[in-house]
């Protein structure tokens, strides 16, 4: 078991090659997710409470509802253009090299 | 570090993917730059829903930072040139 990780010793080689590649993906994707979290929280506090109180209040709440909304978005705007463009410009240098 | 677990096929094969999952975080990292400097600069006031200008500007704010981006080595590597 030592040398063997924490993958276990049971399952063929397929397997644990998988369980790393699924790693991997969850651990990127959660990575992903946080960074996200962490620019909603940036802007949307900038936004919305712009004089900090005793507590969040509803309007307050209401406007960080609509901003994560906004958000992601945004970021799906953000994401589909530059998405387009470096498909784009690969495509332009005959998929040599390029952004 | 070599892993006794994996044979050559298929370290190469892992090799690969990591590669591949690596581009995809590089991708993801630019997006929320963009989007993290488009949002302030297109984005004024919270509404129910984006609206076009505001869309259109979220776009042409990539776009132009990429033709920035371009337009700058251009322009290092004429002057590059010329000296």
């Amino acid at each position: 078991m030592s040398d063997y990780g924490n993958y276990g010793s049971s399952g063929s080689m397929e397997a644990k090659k998988q369980q790393v590649m699924d790693q991997v993906r969850s651990e990127l994707a959660l990575a992903n997710a946080q960074e996200l979290i962490n620019k909603i929280n940036e802007k949307c506090f900038a936004k919305c409470v712009p004089k900090p109180g005793a507590k969040l209040d509803s309007s307050e709440q209401a406007c960080i509802s609509k901003c994560m909304d906004r958000y992601m978005e945004a970021w799906n705007i953000v994401s589909r253009t530059y998405i387009n463009r470096v498909q784009r410009e690969s495509q332009n240098m005959g998929g040599a090299g390029g952004l | 570090m070599s892993n006794p677990n994996f044979d050559e096929a298929a370290q190469r094969e892992l090799a690969k993917f990591l590669e591949a999952e690596q581009a995809k975080a590089r991708l993801q990292q630019s997006i929320h730059t963009f989007c993290d400097l488009a949002f302030d600069k297109c984005v004024t006031k919270i509404g129910n829903k984006l609206d076009r200008s505001e869309e259109a500007c979220l776009a042409n704010t990539v776009d132009r930072f990429l033709d920035t981006s371009l337009f700058i080595v251009r322009r290092l590597e004429e002057t590059k040139g010329s000296m």
